[in-house]
């Protein structure tokens, strides 16, 4: 008999790198992992640049007065104009080109769609000017203190939510897809055949998932700071910690979606199934403020609204850990739980 | 009894799926050091047989005993002790030949060095290959390399030459019998009778979840009762002679018709073909085929059944 080779390796060390192998080794993988969210970042950030709303766009209907109040409305600072013919109005209100439009004369007319807060807000301004234009005169002029708005313009609120979506869909695709690819090969039924610990085998999974955090969690951050200026406050390690909380808590979820699936396509019914009601109710795109008071316990109590709100409170307020206690629970517990169920319910052939 | 020198042991064994009876009362007896084969047809409940043996299919009636271990009780401590090799498992595409094996290493706490295995498979060249990238007959030889990793007391191996080429199955044979000289034991599935001759000391023939022959290969031909196989075949429409002037001739045992050709098993050929053409000529037909060989397994597997092997 040939000499015993003695074990070299730990199994658990030797599947995290497989794994790791089998993601670098896969380029379309590692482009929806990076580029994918940098892109809709670039994208988001440039269709609401900075959600201020003080420049409003009048149309200015052609007409005896049309010059005069042209001319008062050009000096308001925010204010753009566009002198119209009627036809040309009507349609620029319909495709909102305008907020709103001045009929001018004595008693001008205003057209717009008071249920625009923009249209709501250019009436004002347009009223004002016209007003003072006209004689009007204001008992006092107030004195504004103006805060900060780095921090709190959309984009800024944008960036840790896209990190969120992220850090979550790579965890559900990335093993879940691996996992059912495995099963469909019969390798996770020849796996099964030797003495690997079972428990090894999805923490594996789990595990390498953070291998690439650091870069996505980078890429997406670094993005979000030098395209667009998204502060960064918190401190690393806890947005490192946050990250990771949040990879390992998705990647509990995906070895359970996973645990039983044996067709791709059942496996993507399942994610969407999962995914989508969180992109739209945990606050990736618009807060989940928005939903009703009944349903927010259950909002906060699903793993995105989770990593998003710890993220958030992290990156943009500056928060310390125990002000991300509930958060970090929530976490831990549907990271725990859909683990251990995972071990209970896996199959392997 | 010499227990010990059974590595497997097995009675009275029943799976079901559904209404079907997979396997229907097998009995085996792997003794140490053996190949053994299972040889049948597809469909005969071989590889449910094997997977059972190998723990990964539950069993519904029966005892099952592997290297004096019970699966439910001590499948760890088994699972050190086999190397399995199952029909139709694709590795990761994306590893190479030494990185699949390093990650099997790993999971046994005894075993053989990577590159010691690798040379055993003769894939030195593809070493650091990617999965993806080896021909049909190295992904085999790779899969039987990652069975052999950990230095098992038993080989499974699950129809492991299907699908490939002359030379990748005399080059599996070739390692098969390496491995067998260091005192270990194998059992494999196959519906090759060549194979089943070549590689076990026994074979059990399998048919419809029953052991229906059990023997040295050599053993079970013989019960035949002639050691030839004389077949022909006429022109189109034309009748062979009455059956049992076939039999009557010298050195003829058996008769078998099949669609297109009659089979003569014959003690003696030199006899047999001479009386066969006279025989022939009188009822004034013509041959179209006329062939010889040694009997084989499949003979053994038709006498027994009425059945082709590969088509049965």
């Amino acid at each position: 008999m040939p000499e015993h080779a003695p074990r070299t390796h730990h199994a658990l060390v030797e599947l995290i790198r497989a794994r790791l192998f089998e993601i670098v080794r896969e380029p379309e993988a590692l482009f929806w992992m990076f580029v994918f969210p940098v892109l809709m970042a670039v994208a988001l950030g440039i269709a609401f640049p900075s959600r201020t709303v003080d420049t409003v766009i009048v149309g200015v209907l052609d007409g005896p007065d049309a010059a005069r109040t042209a001319t008062v409305l050009t000096a308001v600072p925010g204010v753009e104009i566009k002198r119209l013919t009627p036809d040309d109005a009507a349609l620029a209100l319909r495709r909102a080109t305008v907020q709103l439009v001045v009929e001018p004369g004595p008693t001008p007319t205003y057209r717009f769609d008071p249920a625009r807060p923009e249209s709501r807000l250019a009436r004002r301004v347009v009223d004002d000017a016209l007003q003072r234009a006209a004689g009007r005169t204001d008992p006092f002029v107030p004195r504004e203190a103006r805060s900060s708005t780095a921090g709190a313009r959309y984009v800024d609120w944008l960036v840790p939510g896209l990190l969120g979506i992220t850090i979550m869909s790579d965890s559900l695709w990335g093993i879940g897809f691996s996992i059912v690819n495995a099963r469909l090969r019969n390798l996770l039924k020849r796996l099964s055949a030797t003495p690997m610990r079972r428990r090894d085998y999805l923490l594996g999974h789990a595990l390498a998932r953070l291998g690439f955090l650091v870069l996505e969690a980078g890429v997406l951050l670094g993005a979000g700071r030098f395209l667009f200026g998204v502060p960064l406050h918190g401190p690393a390690w806890l947005v490192a910690l946050v990250c990771v909380l949040g990879a390992l808590s998705f990647a509990g979820l995906g070895l359970l979606v996973a645990s039983r699936v044996r067709t791709i396509e059942a496996l993507s019914g399942l994610m969407n199934l999962i995914m989508l009601p969180m992109w739209i109710v945990s606050g990736v795109f618009f807060s989940s403020a928005n939903f009703p008071d009944a349903l927010q316990p259950a909002i906060r109590a699903l793993p995105l609204t989770a990593l998003n709100d710890a993220l958030r409170a992290v990156l943009l307020e500056g928060q310390p850990l125990p002000a991300i206690g509930p958060q970090v629970t929530v976490l831990t517990l549907w990271g725990g739980v859909s683990f251990l169920l995972a071990m209970r319910v896996f199959r392997w052939r | 009894m010499n227990q010990s020198a059974l590595a497997i042991r097995c009675a009275g064994l029943v799976k079901r799926y559904g209404d079907v009876t997979a396997v229907d009362g097998l009995d085996l007896d792997v003794r140490t050091g053996e190949c053994f084969g299972l040889l049948g047809p597809n469909g005969a409940g071989k590889t449910t047989t094997i997977e059972i043996l190998e723990g990964l299919n539950p069993h519904d009636a029966g005892d099952v005993e592997v290297l004096g271990m019970r699966w439910g009780q001590d499948d760890r401590r088994l699972r050190q002790r086999l190397g399995i090799q199952l029909q139709d498992t694709q590795l990761h595409d994306k590893l190479t030949v030494a990185e699949t094996l390093r990650l099997f290493r790993s999971f046994y706490d005894r075993g053989r060095a990577i590159d010691k295995v690798i040379g055993m498979v003769e894939l030195e060249s593809k070493r650091d290959s990617h999965v993806g990238k080896l021909s049909g007959g190295q992904k085999q030889r790779l899969a039987v390399a990652c069975a052999l990793v950990g230095e098992p007391d038993i080989l499974f191996l699950d129809e492991p030459t299907t699908g490939l080429d002359p030379q990748s199955r005399r080059q599996l044979w070739t390692l098969l019998a390496a491995y067998r000289s260091g005192g270990g034991t194998v059992l494999l599935t196959t519906h090759y009778m060549d194979e089943a001759e070549t590689l076990c000391d026994r074979v059990a023939v399998v048919d419809r979840g029953r052991v229906i022959a059990l023997g040295a290969p050599r053993a079970l031909i013989a019960t035949l009762g002639a050691e030839h196989v004389v077949e022909f075949a006429l022109d189109a429409g034309q009748q062979p002679p009455a059956d049992a002037a076939l039999r009557a001739l010298p050195g003829v045992i058996d008769v078998r018709y099949e669609s297109t050709s009659v089979l003569l098993s014959a003690s003696a050929v030199h006899l047999a073909i001479p009386a066969l053409l006279a025989a022939l000529d009188a009822s004034r037909v013509r041959l179209s085929l006329l062939t010889t060989h040694s009997a084989t397994l499949e003979d053994v597997f038709v006498h027994l059944t009425g059945r082709h092997l590969r088509d049965a």
